[in-house]
């Protein structure tokens, strides 16, 4: 490596980490913030889709990444969401506003419910429970078709934007969007840094430790898989809103893979990697689709694969990576 | 009350194609400790493979015999390529792999012969014989005849062959077997191969019941689950009882129970697995705790 | 070092992941002879074993009769005719005793002299005879140390290893036990390689005796020797009198 032409002032200002991290999250935050304005409204719809998945992902991210728990059932969570939010809209005429902490909340008490017998679970018998559920999920809300408009599903309105902001339909649901995904991200983050935080890892890496170190695990695992149930509601709800529309299909046990796929490949326990997970979702597809109605599914499953053996901590991990070798070759000299 | 019999047949040949998916699954799990998720996947690919030779022209014996071939060497060439990679890895990693690899076989199926269902032949006759008033059709006669030669097989090789002799070592204790000079690797992969020639069977006979196409397999999978919880996931025995009850409480509930109906079935495996994991956890047959530390 | 040597530890150095424990070990065995492998805990001596075995990463050289043992392949060591008696006996505890035994013959093709050898193991432990159809893991402790060396005798080896046969059992059975050892080899000429912590009663039977100490040879010589020095028993081995 010949980095002989840098002149010494600048070798001095190379940054430090957080520093660079820091500028990173300025960046991307401006970004987040500019885009809808550049773009055409398609993709500002593709972002907004890109943020629905990445509040899912948080939650997943959550109880998979931080607790150790897994999870084949989140597609469930976000559907029952979904349809919180779809039946108050069509029933009551429910301001859009309101669906969102109705679907949290609905999303929370049954992931508290589930979660006190998930308790007794580990690993892959948790992993075969709910998927089971996500599964059942589907003909149960088929079969409910005077609430949930069975197999033709609902239509909805979408939340009109004020007028004083003189935004366009589409940027505003990306600000919606984006303003539930921020929410969630800074509270899922402070969360992580509260005793909280060192709870749920001390559950994840070794359950017997944690219990005689005195952490209350049933507590925590329960309080972990209702938060993450809630953040996945919470973005079934927003779904709702960009989509206006739901139907059973929509939801069926692939999405639950999908997104625990999402937050492998985007990087489990690391800060970004619901977002790159995503954006993985949702854009893996799109191009594949192009291929072969199949072809997004291979990708899929051997990107999935690939990821376990070369990067276990995801494309997070990665640019993590990355970044540190680059960090370390511009310090050497 | 022939009612009710006729209903416990068809519960019993139903329960038979959920026994061997659930058998193949838990040969993987003694084998590896693997709950592989891409069993039924596995199993509905193979099937498109008979399905494809037959439509070749070759009689459906001959096929069957082949793709029971193809699935085991797929199978032992799936736990070399992508299984092996990630051996001793934790447990959240050997799911997702499967997972994976669950989505992989799902598409890969779909892009050679899309997602369009097809019709596939029963290799039994039409008809059935009148035993005092319960039909007994010769295509539930043949899946549980089917089922019970597998299963027959499998104990003479367990029981009776030095390689199963030393298949079943490497179950019980791995580290040991390699001491005397047992190649374990040979043995995981030889076993990935017989559990995907079992679960082969499953889908073959499944299929004509089905029809063929690449979701085939994915509800099948979740009673081959059930089966397996409620037998306990180390134990073949317990897959193949397991199998028959999920399959007879299905078809019963299904039958008598007006609110589960046909749509809701799925409900059954759902609460036979929850039921079972609460009240107990290692299954009927099961030695192994739920929580392996 | 003898050029007659049928086992030969030359600057052995072994180790788990980042940790060593063996510091460069080196002795030799002669045919035939009951080596005993002497040390207080975390000396190193399981190590030994698993590094003769292949089970463990080594640097060095390990020679059996004149050939290089294979490395990070204990399958491969097993063909070669080298028994490994593990830590914790190894029982198949689902499978049967018969069955149990018959695994030890698993690299062998003459069934006819399979079945004569299982009798042969019966004769030299004939509880087991009687227990031949119980599930191994059922049995006693004892017992099931015998189910393991019964197992290593089944491939007729030329280099049995037995890692601390005596742990957890009463010093009447260990007794009993080490006999059988003895009577083995003095019939079979088979050479043993006996791990044990149990010095006094180990010394009784072997006939050369290394004495390891975190991870090196502190001391090595004839059994009968290292026995009759009272001042060597009591500095290395922690025996009185």
């Amino acid at each position: 490596m010949s980095d002989v032409d840098i002149p010494r002032t600048a070798r001095l200002a190379v940054p430090s980490a957080t520093a660079l991290r820091r500028l990173a999250v300025a960046l991307v935050a401006v970004a987040a913030c500019v885009a809808p304005f550049q773009l055409e409204p398609f993709r500002v719809f593709q972002l907004t889709m890109v943020l629905v998945y990445a509040v899912a992902l948080l939650g997943l991210n959550l109880l998979v990444g931080h607790a150790g728990q897994i999870s084949l059932g989140h597609g469930g969570f976000f559907a029952i969401g979904a349809y919180t939010a779809a039946v108050m809209l069509d029933r009551w005429d429910t301001p859009h506003v309101l669906t969102l902490p109705a679907a949290m909340a609905v999303t929370f008490a049954l992931g508290f419910g589930l979660g006190v017998p998930a308790l007794r679970l580990r690993g892959l018998y948790l992993a075969l429970v709910t998927m089971t559920i996500a599964i059942f999920l589907v003909p149960l809300l088929k079969r409910f078709e005077s609430v949930t408009g069975g197999s033709m599903g609902l239509t909805l309105s979408r939340p009109e934007p004020p007028s004083w902001t003189g935004l366009a339909e589409d940027q505003w649901l990306y600000f919606l969007a984006l303003a539930v995904a921020t929410a969630a991200g800074l509270a899922v983050w402070s969360l992580l840094r509260s005793r909280v935080g060192r709870a749920l890892h001390a559950v994840r890496d070794n359950e017997i430790a944690a219990e005689v170190m005195g952490v209350r695990l049933a507590r925590y695992k329960t309080l972990a898989f209702a938060w993450s149930a809630m953040l996945a509601g919470a973005a079934g709800a927003v779904n709702t809103w960009v989509i206006a529309f739901v139907s059973p299909d929509s939801f069926t046990v692939n999405l639950s893979i999908l997104l625990l796929a999402g937050i492998v490949v985007g990087g489990l326990g690391s800060t970004f990697g619901p977002l790159l997970g995503g954006a993985f979702v949702l854009f893996v597809p799109t191009l594949a689709q192009d291929v072969n109605q199949a072809a997004p599914g291979v990708v899929f499953g051997v990107v999935i694969i690939l990821i376990m053996y070369v990067a276990p901590r995801g494309l997070a991990g990665l640019a993590g990576r990355g970044g540190r070798f680059l960090d370390q070759a511009l310090r050497k000299k | 009350m022939a009612d009710f019999i006729q209903q416990l047949v068809e519960g019993l040949g139903a329960g038979a194609i959920y026994a061997s998916l659930a058998l193949a699954l838990v040969l993987i799990y003694r084998f590896t400790g693997i709950v592989n998720f891409a069993q039924g996947e596995m199993a509905m690919f193979a099937t498109f493979i008979a399905w494809q030779l037959v439509q070749a022209g070759v009689p459906f014996w001959l096929a069957l015999g082949a793709t029971l071939a193809i699935a085991f060497g797929g199978g032992m060439l799936i736990e070399r390529v992508v299984i092996r990679p990630v051996e001793g890895a934790p447990e959240l990693a050997l799911v997702i792999v499967t997972l994976g690899l669950f989505i992989l076989v799902n598409a890969a199926a779909g892009w050679i012969w899309s997602f369009l269902i097809k019709d596939f032949p029963s290799p039994f006759p039409g008809g059935a014989l009148d035993a005092g008033g319960v039909h007994l059709s010769y295509s539930t006669l043949g899946v549980l005849g089917v089922v019970a030669v597998v299963m027959g097989l499998l104990y003479i090789l367990f029981r009776y062959t030095k390689i199963g002799l030393a298949m079943r070592a490497v179950a019980s204790n791995p580290a040991s077997a390699r001491l005397l000079g047992i190649r374990v690797s040979g043995v995981l992969a030889l076993g990935w191969g017989l559990a995907a020639l079992v679960g082969a069977v499953s889908g073959v006979l499944v299929a004509p019941v089905l029809f063929l196409e690449p979701t085939m397999m994915g509800g099948v999978l979740i009673y081959a689950f059930a089966a397996a919880t409620l037998g306990g996931f180390d134990s073949p025995v317990g897959a193949v009882v397991g199998g028959l009850v999920v399959g007879i409480a299905e078809t019963l509930a299904g039958a008598y129970v007006g609110v589960i109906g046909s749509d809701l079935k799925i409900g059954v495996p759902l609460a036979v697995i929850i039921g079972v994991l609460l009240f107990r956890p290692q299954g009927l047959f099961g030695r192994a705790a739920v929580e392996r530390a | 070092m003898s050029a007659h040597a049928f086992l030969t530890v030359e600057d052995l150095h072994a180790g788990y992941g980042a940790g060593k424990v063996l510091h460069g070990i080196g002795f030799d065995v002669a045919e035939g002879e009951i080596c005993a492998v002497l040390g207080p805990n975390g000396a190193g001596k399981t190590t030994l074993l698993r590094a003769l075995c292949g089970m463990i990463r080594t640097e060095g050289v390990l020679r059996l009769d004149g050939v290089a043992l294979p490395r990070r392949r204990p399958e491969s060591v097993a063909r070669m005719g080298v028994a490994h008696v593990p830590e914790g006996r190894g029982t198949f505890a689902p499978l049967s005793v018969a069955e149990n035994l018959r695994l030890g013959a698993y690299t062998r093709r003459d069934r006819a002299a399979v079945a004569e050898d299982i009798e042969r193991v019966y004769d030299y432990f004939p509880v087991l005879r009687e227990r031949r159809a119980q599930a191994a893991g059922s049995l006693s402790g004892g017992e099931q140390q015998m189910v393991a060396i019964g197992r290593a005798l089944m491939s007729r080896p030329r280099l049995i290893l037995l890692d601390e046969p005596s742990l957890g059992l009463a010093p009447l059975v260990t007794r009993e036990l080490f006999q059988i050892v003895r009577a083995v080899n003095e019939r079979e000429r088979t050479t043993v390689i006996l791990v044990e912590q149990n010095a006094h009663l180990t010394l009784e039977f072997a006939h050369r005796a290394h004495v390891l100490e975190t991870g090196r040879v502190v001391l090595s010589g004839a059994a009968a020797d290292i026995r009759a020095d009272a001042q060597v028993a009591r500095a290395y081995l922690g025996i009185e009198g």
